[in-house]
């Protein structure tokens, strides 16, 4: 199939050149979404050491459970996606194209985990700006955790849904056979990043769910 | 040059630890440590992130170059919030009204 | 040599005709003229609001304009200028056209995403287009919360999807010079051996990657608060205006190095090429444009001086503010040792360089007087503050843009422009320009803020001033529009290299093959080897 030369852009000198700038390129561009989800870590370290108890307070109304499960299901789905990349560097080229899905499946039962969590917020009146209700103490920064906690899980859902879009294409292309031992930089890359989308969560959990866990 | 290729048990052992980091994190978290539980829930982080990139995104395979650009990008978040955050915990440090 | 120069058979610009060729074409050169012909635009529409305020300036009272008028005109000229012309001139049509044939390759390392560059950069134009017929945003180009946020009346929510979506195309340009300089230097292209003018790129896609992204949220933020009626820096709620102010600055003021970096770049070119001499200190430069990019990190809260910062985060953005001069006056020093004892011409572009070291200096000194906390509380948000930065972004990178505009252009288009006009045009700018923002400073000085449309009686001499200089600047940029756009198709041909200059972009034909070279370039000399006995820097003017 279309592997060899083929797979070789005409910027490029040959396949290993062009597997190095596009690993490079995708690195440089997780930095962006380093610095893009960090002007939101930032603020939310502002007002969490401004207001330590309201924060305290609206993390508790957050569910540990369905958080818990969500960062069990997001780290299966790295290790599927690592085990993808593997498959294609050894040119088996129906595992990728298992591992692939299994990480797309596993990115949509995250992403269904999250709705249920925000129809949940919806029904207890705490989506600030759409339907929020709020009868304890220091409601205004109540509301301000709770404006942190929807902006970045949906930046972070956001994120999570353009990954299962390239990891569907990618599914395709790989059943196809456009993959091989020596032409899978897309999925190494597109691997990078659902590594990416992985550690945001890895730092939304503790942020988020566990502030107010301990009474 | 191509990558190498990572033996599969590696990443089962990664995920194993980031497995059993997360159940260690939440744990920690019903433990009233005072000002520690914020330390160790980033700490514990910190670690999981750094497994899922060392392991699962071939840092500890790559080039030095790659090496440079990942690391420019956790120095400048962390510069971004200790520039930012030294206004905040710095303000009224000085017996002028207003600053 | 033959006495008459010929145009290569086939070359860049003839080798496909018609539209979907140039919308649909992954050739660096030819993004590089599509950005330079919307980016034009974008110039004058920015001007054209600058003209706007220039009029209703020349009297004291606000009778032109109303007040809410006036705030758009200032916010739009602000968000043009900046966003859509400045941040992306000499990267995005320079750079693009350039980086690869100054390191012998055949395009970018991504020629598709830049293409997506530009059109993300026409789609953000297009918003802020449709922002100024629908009646215009009036919340300053800073956008402070919580007018921005909750009280302005205007069309925020659009204006900032323009900015948002243009931020884009910064981050992939960015991206995209940092990867081929990396992975796709020629044989024997090592980093000291490259051009000053891809140093000055690489720093200044250094600033695109780590800062575009942090005002890209900033923004999101300000706009979903407008949307959703909430938001973080809703006071109401405990929400902090200055963390807004916090979160702009940071990349706002390592904006203005992507704005002058780049022009820095080009005047390393052109005084090495007008002076035929070695660059005095390659490294000092090359390591200054790095310096200045990092540095320029640590600087934002001198912007936030009287914002309510703490005095001791002020006293450090002081002191970081001063150190960042340093780099920069290290080129201006090696610019001037190069031109010691060397063989100056005063060609058009050499003019635009010169302007640009005297100019620029003159900006960057009283740059230190308002990173001087006690000097900053007087002068701050008045128009000793906007001279300041004119005379840097006009008086620096416009005229660098120019002059490297007049510099390239053979090589682009293969023929040579009427330099009886180019000097006359450099002239004309040079004084206009100076008439208009010098008094500027005495203004500010004296006391009159910016973003008022009326002032006491006794700044009007100074204001009238100000304005009949704007009126012979706007002469000066609309007169190389027009000869250069006539040189295009009817001037003479100019051969691979009518400067004698070194640098593998001019070891090519004018106008350059699709893929730049016929043969990959070996490199074994270094950048500026002027003077030295070396065969193959041919070319000269016959």
């Amino acid at each position: 199939m279309a592997e060899g030369n083929g797979a070789l852009a005409e910027q490029f000198d040959d396949l290993a050149q062009q597997h190095e700038a596009a690993s490079l390129g995708m690195w440089i561009f997780l930095v962006t979404e380093i610095l893009f989800f960090g002007g939101l870590f930032a603020g939310y370290t502002v007002y969490r050491a401004t207001y330590p108890e309201a924060f305290h307070e609206a993390s508790h109304h957050l569910d540990l459970l369905l958080g818990g499960i969500n960062t069990a299901v997001l780290i299966t789905s790295s290790l599927t996606m690592a085990l993808a990349v593997h498959s294609a560097q050894e040119g088996r080229r129906r595992a990728l194209t298992v591992f692939l899905l299994l990480t797309l499946v596993m990115g949509a039962v995250f992403l269904g985990i999250k709705g249920t969590e925000y129809a949940h917020k919806y029904e207890e009146d705490l989506v600030p700006g759409i339907r929020f209700a709020y009868s304890g103490p220091h409601p205004g920064q109540v509301q301000l955790f709770l404006i942190f906690y929807f902006v970045m899980t949906g930046l972070h859902a956001l994120h999570l849904t353009v990954g299962i879009g390239l990891l569907g294409v990618l599914a395709y292309l790989a059943w196809r056979g456009h993959f091989s031992p020596r032409y899978y930089a897309p999925v190494e890359t597109s691997g990078l990043y659902w590594h990416f989308v992985d550690i945001v969560w890895i730092f939304l959990l503790p942020l988020l769910y566990l502030l107010g866990t301990h009474r | 040059m191509m990558p190498p290729i990572v033996l599969r048990r590696v990443y089962y052992w990664v995920y194993g630890a980031l497995l059993a980091l997360t159940l260690l994190t939440i744990g920690v978290a019903y433990l009233d440590l005072g000002p520690l539980n914020v330390a160790v829930a980033l700490g514990i982080a910190i670690g999981k992130a750094l497994l899922v990139m060392l392991f699962f995104m071939h840092l500890r395979y790559s080039s030095r170059l790659t090496w440079v650009i990942a690391g420019a990008g956790v120095i400048w978040l962390a510069h971004l919030l200790i520039f930012t955050l030294s206004d905040y915990f710095t303000r009224g440090w000085l017996p002028v009204a207003g600053w | 040599m033959s006495p008459t120069i010929a145009t290569p058979r086939e070359h860049y610009l003839n080798v496909s005709y018609g539209i979907k060729s140039w919308l649909l074409t992954t050739d660096h050169k030819r993004i590089a003229l599509l950005y330079l012909a919307t980016i034009t635009l974008l110039f004058f529409m920015g001007g054209a609001a600058a003209v706007l305020m220039r009029l209703e300036l020349l009297t004291p009272q606000g009778d032109m304009v109303q007040s809410e008028t006036y705030n758009k005109l200032f916010t739009i000229h602000g968000v043009v200028m900046i966003f859509f012309f400045l941040i992306p001139s000499i990267p995005a049509v320079l750079g693009n056209f350039l980086i690869p044939m100054m390191i012998g390759a055949r395009d970018l390392a991504f020629p598709r995403l830049n293409l997506a560059s530009w059109y993300l950069f026409t789609i953000g134009s297009v918003f802020t287009l449709v922002v100024v017929v629908m009646g215009g945003v009036d919340t300053g180009w800073t956008f402070y919360t919580p007018f921005s946020s909750t009280y302005s009346n205007s069309y925020v929510v659009p204006t900032i999807v323009g900015i948002f979506v243009n931020g884009f195309s910064s981050i992939l340009t960015g991206l995209n010079f940092i990867v081929t300089i990396h992975t796709m230097r020629a044989p024997g292209l090592t980093w000291f051996r490259l051009p000053l003018f891809v140093w000055a790129h690489y720093a200044t896609s250094m600033i695109f990657i780590l800062g575009t992204p942090v005002i890209a949220i900033t923004l999101s933020l300000v706009a979903l608060e407008r949307l959703f009626g909430v938001g973080i820096f809703d006071p109401a709620l405990g929400g902090d205006p200055i963390l807004f102010q916090h979160l702009f600055w940071f990349y706002s003021h390592p904006a203005v190095y992507i704005m002058v970096l780049p022009a820095m770049g080009v005047v390393s070119e052109l005084i090495t090429a007008f002076a035929k001499k070695r660059i005095f200190g390659y490294g000092f430069i090359a390591f200054s444009s790095i310096a200045i990019a990092v540095i320029g990190f640590f600087v934002w809260g001198h912007h936030m001086f009287v914002s309510g910062q703490s005095v001791y985060a002020s006293m450090i953005f002081s002191f970081m503010s001063m150190l960042v001069a340093i780099p920069s006056a290290v080129k201006v020093f090696n610019w001037t040792a190069t031109l010691y004892k060397g063989s100056i011409s005063y060609q058009s572009p050499m003019l635009y360089a010169l302007g640009f070291i005297g100019l620029f200096t003159i900006g960057g000194l009283t740059g230190l007087f308002l990173a001087s906390l006690g000097l900053d509380i007087h002068v701050t948000d008045t128009y000793f503050v906007i001279a300041h930065f004119h005379y840097i972004m006009v008086g620096g990178t416009v005229m660098a843009y120019l002059g490297a505009i007049h510099y390239w252009f053979p090589k682009i288009t293969g023929r040579m422009y009427p330099e009886g006009w180019a000097k006359f045009s450099a002239l004309v700018i040079f004084i206009g320009f100076n008439l208009t923002f010098f008094p500027q400073f005495l203004l500010g000085y004296l006391g009159m803020p910016r973003r008022y449309h009326f002032y006491p009686e006794e700044f009007q001499v100074l204001n009238v001033m100000s304005s009949a200089g704007a009126s012979i600047l706007g002469v000066g940029y609309v007169v190389p529009l027009i000869y250069l756009i006539w040189s295009m198709r009817y001037a003479a041909p100019a051969g691979p290299n009518p400067w004698g200059a070194t640098g593998l972009e001019w070891q090519t034909s004018s106008p350059p093959p699709t893929h730049n070279f016929e043969e990959t370039p070996v490199v074994t000399q270094e950048a500026y080897a002027y003077g030295m006995p070396e065969e193959d820097i041919k070319g000269g003017r016959g």
